[in-house]
């Protein structure tokens, strides 16, 4: 291991938040994994249904059978655990999508620049202004339900900021010295976008695109929350908040009387973000330009 | 030596920085000089030597980094490493001023350049601010910048490099003060500008009989300007002596070395000699002669630390094989 | 030496849009190089010299394209390559390379030495993979590198050292011209003799031609066969090097190299002080454009611009008055 790795390492371990939110990543991944044991689905049918268990609409409280109570008919555990793979799955698409098509125009726009970067910078601009979640909500619902429509209408509207990104980065290490004597050496400029600048602008979108996925997956929460998207029934957490909606303030002066419909979805969402922003301000720590060289 | 005109002495000076794995880096390790009133000692060596170091440890400005380990500094024969920070705060500006080598980074790009002479002025003097705004433009005026009134009013970025500089000189001379430390002064600065710059430099020590202590690695510079000569390796002195002494008569094979590779105007040489190596890493000094594994004339005695010696009048050597230096003149570098 | 030059350059412009306004409107232009001609022969090593702001890098990157020309021609081995289009001008990329000033930025410090050493071989299809990893360990063991340095990262290497790599890269092409701008101001003192050597030994092995930028005129009198002198974009003198640093011929060389301190206590000399600073090269003066600072400057300096004239062997000045003012050592 060089030199350089074994500090990273050194930096990240030394680190006591850094531990704990790899370490919760690290929870979640294997909740994610092992959620056929953890709940199992019955069989013949998409895991990804909540099953119904009962056939009263009021919610029941945690019990043996069902540990963390019953919403909407459906078992809260399993919603939460199968809850993870879905927050993992629409996390990491979007995230990736967006990271990739964000890349692909901010670095177009850095590196040609002028007429390019006008047009491109106008359009990305223009996207900006537009409020996310009410865009990503009329998206969904010109689209249809289902998760995947959900996917795209986030994708859409949030590759801006790696956009941008990357566009400064670029704009930096264009005028840099090696990059010009790539193209003394007649390097096309393809090339020397892929192997040479790219390569020198990524880690700051890369740690970006970290602490994205968190709040990309509280946005997914959010839409299932509004009802739109995830179908009825998917095991999601802003879906199964959603079933607490009618429930969150008790009745009757018992207040905290269903605490369990938002407390178990709440929580996994609220560890879920904060793994990934520890996680995040882990890797910009640990890559700080400060001690390079 | 008469020791009343005896301005400045550092002795057996050591500063040392830790890194982030506590290791120890010593920059600075047991130099020692002398600074008489009206005179301009150079500090010459490469990067990582630690004559900057050196200079920033005079004034006390290392510590936030590094820790002065050792040595004394006597201003006067006063020491000022036993001074407290307040003390110390009166002697900076006031009785040592330092202009650094980028003009640009060592002015405040948000205040006019009056208002940072001023500060200067006002910190060390009784003076309001009407009479120091009038100091400051007589002191603009003394280092040669036209319009002077105007000026004051000026950001740094409206002015060119050697205003800039300039500029500078006015801030660490508003206090007159007796002792004034040039960190590569002209580096940065076209050779016209520097001629210039060097100039007033000069005409200024004359007039305020200030000690100059210039750091440079530009030996062209030195031979110009200062009356002794501090040649500095690795955080330590190899060779100290008049500029006769160390131009024409150098004693220690880097001083040899140096003054043998460095291109000159005035003669064309064919080949340049080459001091084989590098720098050695701070981390990593070699034992002994910190020079030894560059030296051609190394041999078993090099790895103990040689000590100062004298070869004649006032001009010392830290080298066992001093005495063999004509033996470069025909062998030149190569081992 | 024969006489046909290996590049010819006519007429150089090279202006830099100044904008400004909400639309970027063009308002003005900074004139970095405003009609230089020069010519350079094979196998020498000629010396481009001035002062921040004259144009001089500017000039190294314009004749390699790195930056377009505003206007005028650049003939390379008798070929126009000042309008090649893009395609062709890869071509032309293998004859003519550069050597860059700052070792600390000049190299990707991404990619390991060995790589960075290959890349213009392997853009350009000189050989196999395996032959091309031959020579780019061939040309590091060149310039002093040995094999084992080969999957080294840049910031493991001393400044020196990685001037050494780019100078390795710089002939990985093999090409004809070689552009060395400023290639060991960034470098400590003793370290310059190293790479000074190392170019004169190589262009002597590989009969390369070279045009050397610097500030320095100590650097340029040790190397450089021929000096040209740049002031505010345009050239002012055209000498051999001798007879440059012997008896420079306008005014502004005469002060440039009245200006250079030298190593030696003895050496005095009744200093040429240029009064103010460089103009801009936005508004430059009219008539001669040193006549602002000139000692010697007089009435027809400011209204008439002189043109480069024959004023000795092989010595060329743009001056009304050339030699009128001269240095003495005292």
């Amino acid at each position: 291991m060089n030199r350089e790795t074994r500090r990273i390492f050194r930096r990240l371990s030394s680190d006591t938040s850094a531990i704990l939110g790899f370490a919760l990543l690290i929870f979640f991944v294997i909740v994610a994994i092992l959620a056929p044991f953890i709940a199992s689905p019955p069989p013949g049918r998409d895991p990804y249904i909540m099953p119904i268990v009962t056939w009263s609409s009021n919610p029941l409280p945690p019990s043996p059978e069902h540990p963390f109570g019953v919403a909407g008919k459906r078992d809260i555990f399993y919603g939460v655990v199968w809850g993870t793979r879905t927050a993992f799955r629409v996390g990491i698409m979007v995230t990736l999508i967006s990271t990739a098509l964000g890349l692909l125009i901010g670095s177009v726009a850095g590196y040609f620049g002028k007429l390019w970067d006008e047009i491109l910078m106008r359009i990305t601009d223009i996207f900006m202004a537009i409020p996310f979640l009410v865009a990503a909500m009329v998206l969904t619902t010109i689209l249809g339900t289902g998760l995947d429509k959900v996917m795209v209408a986030m994708t859409v509207f949030s590759w801006m900021g790696p956009a941008r990104l990357i566009r400064g980065n670029i704009l930096q290490v264009k005028e840099e010295q090696f990059v010009l004597a790539a193209k003394a050496l007649g390097v096309s400029d393809f090339s020397i976008i892929i192997r040479h600048v790219l390569p020198n602008t990524i880690f700051p979108v890369l740690i970006q695109a970290s602490m994205r996925m968190g709040s990309l997956v509280i946005t997914a929460a959010a839409l299932s929350f509004l009802g739109v998207g995830a179908p009825q029934g998917y095991a999601d957490w802003g879906a199964l908040l959603n079933y607490a909606r009618n429930w969150m303030l008790g009745g009757q002066g018992e207040a905290l009387k269903y605490w369990y419909m938002t407390v178990f979805p709440g929580a996994a969402m609220v560890l879920f973000v904060l793994a990934w922003n520890l996680v995040g301000d882990a890797l910009r720590d640990a890559f700080d330009p400060r001690l390079r060289l | 030596m008469e020791e009343n005109n005896l301005l400045l002495q550092v002795q057996d000076l050591k500063v040392y920085f830790y890194n982030e794995e506590g290791q120890e880096l010593k920059a600075v390790d047991g130099v020692g000089f002398y600074l008489r009133k009206g005179e301009t000692i150079a500090l010459v060596g490469e990067s990582g030597c630690g004559k900057s170091v050196t200079s920033l440890a005079i004034l006390r400005l290392v510590d936030s980094d590094g820790k002065i380990q050792g040595g004394k500094i006597l201003l006067e024969g006063r020491d000022l490493l036993s001074l407290s920070e307040r003390e110390m705060r009166e002697v900076r500006g006031r009785d040592i001023s330092m202009i650094f080598q980028e003009p640009s980074s060592a002015l405040n790009p948000v205040y006019t350049i009056g208002d940072q002479i001023i500060e200067a002025i006002i910190l060390h003097q009784k003076l309001s601010y009407h009479q120091a705004r009038k100091t400051a433009e007589e002191l603009l005026r003394l280092v040669g910048i036209p319009e002077a009134r105007k000026r004051l009013d000026e950001y740094p970025h409206e002015l060119s490099g050697g205003m800039k500089q300039r500029a500078m000189i006015a801030m660490a001379l508003s206090c007159h003060p007796k002792v004034l430390i040039a960190d590569e002064p002209t580096t940065s600065l076209d050779v016209t500008i520097q001629a210039q710059i060097l100039e007033l430099i000069e005409e200024l020590q004359r007039q305020l009989n200030m000690g100059v202590i210039l750091i440079t690695h530009d030996l062209g510079v030195v031979a110009g300007m200062a009356e002794r000569v501090v040649v500095m390796y690795a955080g330590k002195v190899v060779e100290e002596g008049s500029r006769w002494d160390i131009f024409h008569h150098p004693h220690h094979p880097y001083t040899w070395g140096l003054l043998h590779s460095i291109p000159r105007l005035d003669v064309k040489q064919e080949k340049l000699a080459i001091i084989p190596g590098v720098v050695p890493d701070p981390l990593n000094f070699p034992s002994g002669c910190r020079f030894r594994n560059r030296c051609p004339l190394e041999d078993e005695v090099c790895l103990t630390e040689p000590s100062r010696e004298e070869i004649e009048n006032q001009h010392y050597v830290y080298c066992h094989h001093h005495s063999q230096i004509e033996v470069l003149e025909t062998r030149g570098f190569s081992q | 030496m024969n006489n046909v030059p290996l590049l010819q350059v006519e007429d150089l412009k090279k202006y830099f849009p100044i904008k400004a306004g909400v639309f970027r409107r063009t308002v003005g232009w900074v004139k970095a190089v405003d009609g230089v001609s020069f010519e350079v022969f094979p196998e020498e090593t000629l010396g481009i010299v001035g002062e921040s702001g004259c144009g001089k890098s500017t000039l190294g990157m314009t004749v390699m394209r790195l930056y377009e020309p505003t206007a005028g021609s650049i003939f390379f081995q008798g070929e126009d390559i000042s309008s090649l289009p893009a395609s062709q001008l890869k071509g032309v990329r293998r004859n003519i390379q550069m050597i860059f000033q700052d070792p600390f930025t000049s190299l990707d410090p991404r990619m390991h030495i060995g790589s960075i050493v290959e890349e213009g071989m392997k853009v350009h299809r000189v050989a196999s993979p395996p032959e091309v990893r031959r020579r780019a360990l061939d040309l590091l063991e060149k310039v002093g590198l040995g094999a084992e340095y080969f999957s080294r990262y840049p910031h493991e290497f001393s400044g020196g050292q990685r001037q050494r790599i780019g100078i390795a890269r710089a002939l990985a092409l093999n090409p004809r011209l070689v552009v060395a701008d400023e290639p060991v101001s960034s470098l400590d003192v003793s370290v310059r003799s190293q790479i000074l050597n190392l170019l004169k030994d190589l262009k002597r092995e590989y009969q390369l031609t070279y045009i050397f930028i610097s500030h320095d005129l100590a650097v340029v009198r040790q190397i450089c066969d021929r000096v040209i002198v740049m002031y505010l974009g345009k050239v002012v003198e055209i000498a051999d090097g001798d007879t440059f640093f012997s008896s420079p011929s306008h005014p502004y060389s005469v002060a440039l190299t009245s200006a250079v301190p030298v190593p030696d206590p003895d050496y005095e000399v009744k200093r040429i002080i240029l009064s103010g600073d460089v103009p801009s090269p936005i508004n430059p003066p009219e008539g001669c454009r040193f006549h602002t600072r000139c000692p010697v400057a007089q009435e027809v300096c400011s209204q008439v611009e002189p043109a480069l004239e024959e004023v000795g062997e092989n010595q060329w000045a743009a001056c009304h008055f050339p030699g009128s003012l001269s240095w003495e050592r005292a």
